[in-house]
């Protein structure tokens, strides 16, 4: 186990000519010891990208990357002490449960007597002791899947495991399932473990430390509650949430904001470069309707069981609140914003209060 | 977070390291295709080199190109009829059969992927086994066969006579790609009213296009390298080049470089097809089947 | 995927029937007819029923060509299934050089047989020829017109030219449906060139292969036309196989009870190999099927 720092890491795939042939901008980044890490962006927005350059299969174009203070950016993936688990499983076909879960420690020369007990540890952690015989291509696509973590965990000092979008050919029933198992093993061993998905869902439920990325670009790292608290950039807000933050372009003057001819009061007064572009973001769980504040055009229902989600329109701009079963819902609703979970923004970024 | 300046450069040595990093695995790997490959060129090479030499300088001794330069052989064939009338009648042929082949496979592949039927496994393994035919038991009782039915000599006896290698390969193939193709898309066309045959022509064999395209290949390339049957089966109208070459290696003496030409110009077909398909040869051998 | 029932579909197939049987069963049939009867001149036929097979079977001539023949497809298969994969295996796997070499490779087989046969001959001529020029002048005594060493080598090297890259081409495609990730799992988990070969590469080829073996089986079983123009079964019998021997007593000798007896010994028994194949590999997928 091991703590990773990103050092200035910057990737191009081809020759660069301008700052957009960076399949991987800048990055500086500490992954601590023993925590659990996802990145989670759309398709194409570099989050793979940046997991080859921490197995080692890219070289990174420019930047460092150390493990617990050691350089290991020119070092290959086998060298890394990393294991990995990728989105279709991998298991050696010919082989058995167990004999895959010893392979790892054959090539690496490990006495027998001692990977035999190891491989009967992992077994036993996976639950797939019953099935230590089976000759691994017969097995369903989860328990493949068990069997990639497993050759990762079955080597005692990995640095960290990684994971690449690991549920994406499993049973939807069994995702949840494969989930929380996966938690279960962080929180009782410890592994410093990445996992790379686009899916908010297994990003929020399983890392403690979140990193948004989208075009190549971090945009936020955070904790889940963070994220959705005070998203650092309006990508995220839209990205993470079901459905997206609203975002509304206002006009600010000291604690107050304009939208289309309404006023909306802040917490505190904000202040953002003349130039720029100023948004309000505000999550549709802290919109309330009633019969005061900004018109609201109500153009479908969705009822999502303990809620409905209500979707319209505030100043010609699409919008969406979250109301309670139970309570009523106007025919010509007014909405109102909770003051503070109010988010500011200027060309997208978001600024501070000046508290 | 904004992006640094670009001048962010790293020393030469680090970057010749990186390189190195990334081109590890690559090493002599090359030389071995390399030499396979100059291994079949050098027969071809030889043959090449034959068919411009005189054919004193060839009976003159051995010379590793040639020291008089000379096309005569390559005017001979193509102005005389007797010659290139026989790649004429080898394309002729082998065209007609691969018409007939793919046709008739292809909706015997589609039952064969689609339904089950009564005997289908035997039937199967059946029309398989005639691809295991060995051409030499078959020449004679052919030979009878299409003199009986007054085909012999024409080009239909031999297109039809490879048929007996080519639709078993050719179902075979077919077969391959139409299982890769989801059984739901037959289900909505049908409910969308269509019948068979417009399904079929419109819907289906458009989706198996390459595998088509995989199947007329090996059709003419298996009907293209054929020769027993081939000489058997004409005499006269439609003696295939092979026939042609052996009457030439026989009767007019020792005219190597005539033959070499020859054979030089049955290479040319093979390699333009080839050139063609080149991206779907892998393609088809990936499904386990040829 | 799941198939219907349905008995009608005999009506797809029915053309493909037609013809196949039109080329396979009456002349099986003719084939049938002359190995049970004798011939006397013309059209002159009487009853002998297996006296033609036991004459084959007790023949020493036809007990050396089969042991020709397997000596031959068991010499051609040691060597082209080996090389073929390690070809393939060292081949670029994708770009414009795999497209070369697949292009190039591929040659050999699109060549009329007739001509791969004339074309060793000339290549091997031990005068003008360059194999023959080359081996005799690095000191070989090399001549295949008239030494049997020298015509089973270069009716080999002739086979192993011809078809080998059948073998690489089917190699290549197993190899290209194994997905990246394997190699990079294989890598992280610290595994051998060997074992990634052993446990990775070879069992993705596995079935491709069984079709190259098999392929190679029937296909050198039958082999006629290259071997004929190139050495005409010399010197002596020295390179007469199974085919060769067939074509000698049909249409050289007029033999035609003989001939016919050998072909349906010859066909039963290329037709046995195929089956053990065939349900082999059948099974197996059952059994993969089932688990």
């Amino acid at each position: 186990m091991a703590e990773i720092t990103l050092d200035g890491i910057r990737h191009a795939y081809g020759p660069v000519r301008g700052p957009d042939d960076y399949a991987l901008k800048t990055l500086d980044h500490v992954w601590t010891d023993g925590g659990a890490f996802a990145l989670l962006g759309p398709s194409g927005c570099g989050k793979t990208t940046l997991l080859n350059i921490i197995s080692g299969l890219i070289t990174p174009t420019e930047g460092r990357i150390l493990f617990d203070g050691k350089d290991v950016t020119l070092l290959p993936p086998e060298a890394r002490n990393i294991a990995q688990v990728f989105q279709f499983p991998v298991v050696y076909d010919t082989m058995t449960v167990a004999e895959n879960l010893a392979f790892p420690l054959k090539n690496r020369g490990v006495k027998k007597a001692d990977v035999r007990a190891r491989v009967a540890t992992i077994l036993e952690m996976l639950d797939l002791a019953a099935l230590a015989d089976r000759k691994a291509a017969s097995l369903t696509a989860d328990l493949k899947q068990k069997i990639s973590l497993g050759r990762g965990m079955v080597r005692e000092n990995v640095a960290a495991i990684l994971f690449d979008e690991p549920l994406t050919v499993i049973d939807p029933h069994l995702k949840w399932q494969l989930r929380s198992q996966l938690k279960r093993l962080h929180r009782e061993f410890g592994h410093t473990m990445v996992y790379v998905t686009h899916d908010q869902t297994e990003a929020l439920t399983f890392a403690d430390t979140v990193v948004v990325m989208v075009e190549g670009e971090v945009v936020q790292v955070g904790t889940p509650e963070e994220l959705f608290e005070r998203p650092r950039h309006t990508f995220v807000g839209y990205f993470i949430g079901s459905p997206g933050m609203n975002v509304f372009p206002v006009r600010l003057d000291g604690a107050t904001a304009h939208l289309d001819g309404e006023t909306i009061d802040l917490p505190a007064a904000a202040s953002a470069p003349p130039s720029a572009r100023t948004e309000l973001g505000i999550r549709p769980e802290f919109v309330t309707l009633g019969e005061t504040g900004i018109p609201f055009t109500i153009t479908r229902v969705d009822d999502v069981g303990r809620e409905r989600i209500v979707h319209g329109e505030i100043a010609g701009r699409p919008a969406s609140a979250i109301v309670p079963e139970e309570g009523e819902v106007p025919a010509m609703p007014r909405a109102t914003f909770r003051p503070d979970r109010i988010n500011l923004y200027a060309d997208d970024w978001r600024i501070e209060f000046s508290s | 977070m904004t992006d640094t300046p670009m001048t962010n450069a790293i020393p030469a040595e680090a970057a010749a390291a990186r390189a190195t990093a990334q081109r590890r695995r690559l090493r002599l790997r090359w030389l071995v295709p390399t030499l396979y490959i100059i291994f079949l060129m050098l027969p071809i090479y030889w043959l090449i080199n034959m068919s411009f030499k005189t054919t004193n300088e060839i009976l003159a001794g051995f010379s590793p190109y040639p020291q008089r330069f000379t096309i005569d052989s390559y005017v001979e064939i193509l102005t005389n009829p007797v010659w290139y009338w026989g790649y004429i009648n080898s394309i002729i042929y082998v065209v007609i059969n691969t018409i007939i082949s793919v046709t008739v496979a292809l909706p015997a592949a589609y039952a064969f992927s689609r339904y089950r039927f009564l005997g289908d496994k035997h039937l199967f393994f059946w029309l398989l086994t005639n691809r295991m035919a060995p051409p030499a038991v078959f020449a004679l009782p052919f030979l009878q066969l299409y003199s009986s039915i007054g085909l012999f000599d024409t080009y239909w006896a031999v297109a039809l006579a490879h048929c007996l290698f080519n639709i078993p390969l050719a179902v075979w193939i077919l077969e391959g790609f139409m299982s890769g193709v989801p059984k739901e898309i037959d289900e909505t066309a049908y409910i969308d009213g269509y019948s068979f045959p417009r399904f079929f022509v419109k819907i289906f064999m458009p989706l198996i296009a390459s595998g088509i395209g995989v199947t007329a290949f090996f059709c003419f390339m298996f009907s293209w390298v054929e020769m027993l049957l081939a000489k058997t089966l004409t005499s006269v109208d439609a003696k295939p080049i092979a026939a042609v070459m052996t009457r030439t290696a026989s009767t007019s003496g020792y005219e190597l470089g005539l033959l070499a030409a020859a054979g030089v110009l049955t290479i040319i077909p093979g390699a333009i097809v080839i050139y063609f398909v080149r991206n779907y040869i892998a393609k088809g051998f990936a499904l386990g089947r040829v | 995927m799941t198939k219907t029932e349905n008995n009608r579909a005999w009506f797809l197939v029915l053309p493909v029937l037609i013809l196949v049987a039109m080329n396979a069963i009456i002349p099986l049939m003719t084939v049938v007819n002359y190995s049970v009867q004798e011939t006397f001149g013309d059209n002159l036929f009487f009853w002998s029923g297996t006296s033609n097979y036991v004459a084959v079977l007790t023949s020493e001539r036809f007990i050396h060509a089969l042991l020709r023949q397997f000596a031959f497809t068991g010499i051609i298969l040691l060597i082209e299934i080996p090389l073929g994969v390690a070809i393939a295996l060292a081949m670029p796997r994708s770009g414009v050089w795999s497209s070369v070499c697949l292009v190039l490779m591929a040659l050999p087989l699109l060549i009329p047989w007739n001509v791969v046969g004339a074309m060793w001959n000339i290549f091997a001529l031990p005068d003008i020829g360059l194999l023959g020029w080359g081996l005799n002048s690095l000191g070989f005594n090399y001549n295949y017109t008239n030494q049997p060493v020298s015509a089973w080598f270069t009716i080999v090297l002739m086979d192993v030219w011809h078809w080998t890259s059948l073998v690489v081409l089917l190699a290549f495609a197993g190899l290209r449906s194994i997905d990246e990730a394997y190699y990079r799992a294989a890598k992280i988990d610290g595994a051998s060139r060997w074992a990634v070969f052993r446990y990775i590469q070879l069992p993705k080829m596995r079935q491709v292969l069984i079709i190259a073996v098999l392929l190679r089986f029937i296909d050198s079983f039958m082999i006629y036309t290259e071997p004929f123009v190139l050495t005409g079964g010399g010197p002596g019998n020295a390179t007469t196989l199974l085919s060769i021997d067939l074509v000698k007593a049909a249409l050289g000798e007029f033999n035609l009870g003989i001939a016919a007896a050998m072909s349906i010994i010859y066909f039963l028994m290329t037709l046995l190999v195929c089956w053990l194949f065939y349900t082999l590999m059948t099974q197996r997928d059952a059994r993969e099927n089932a688990s």
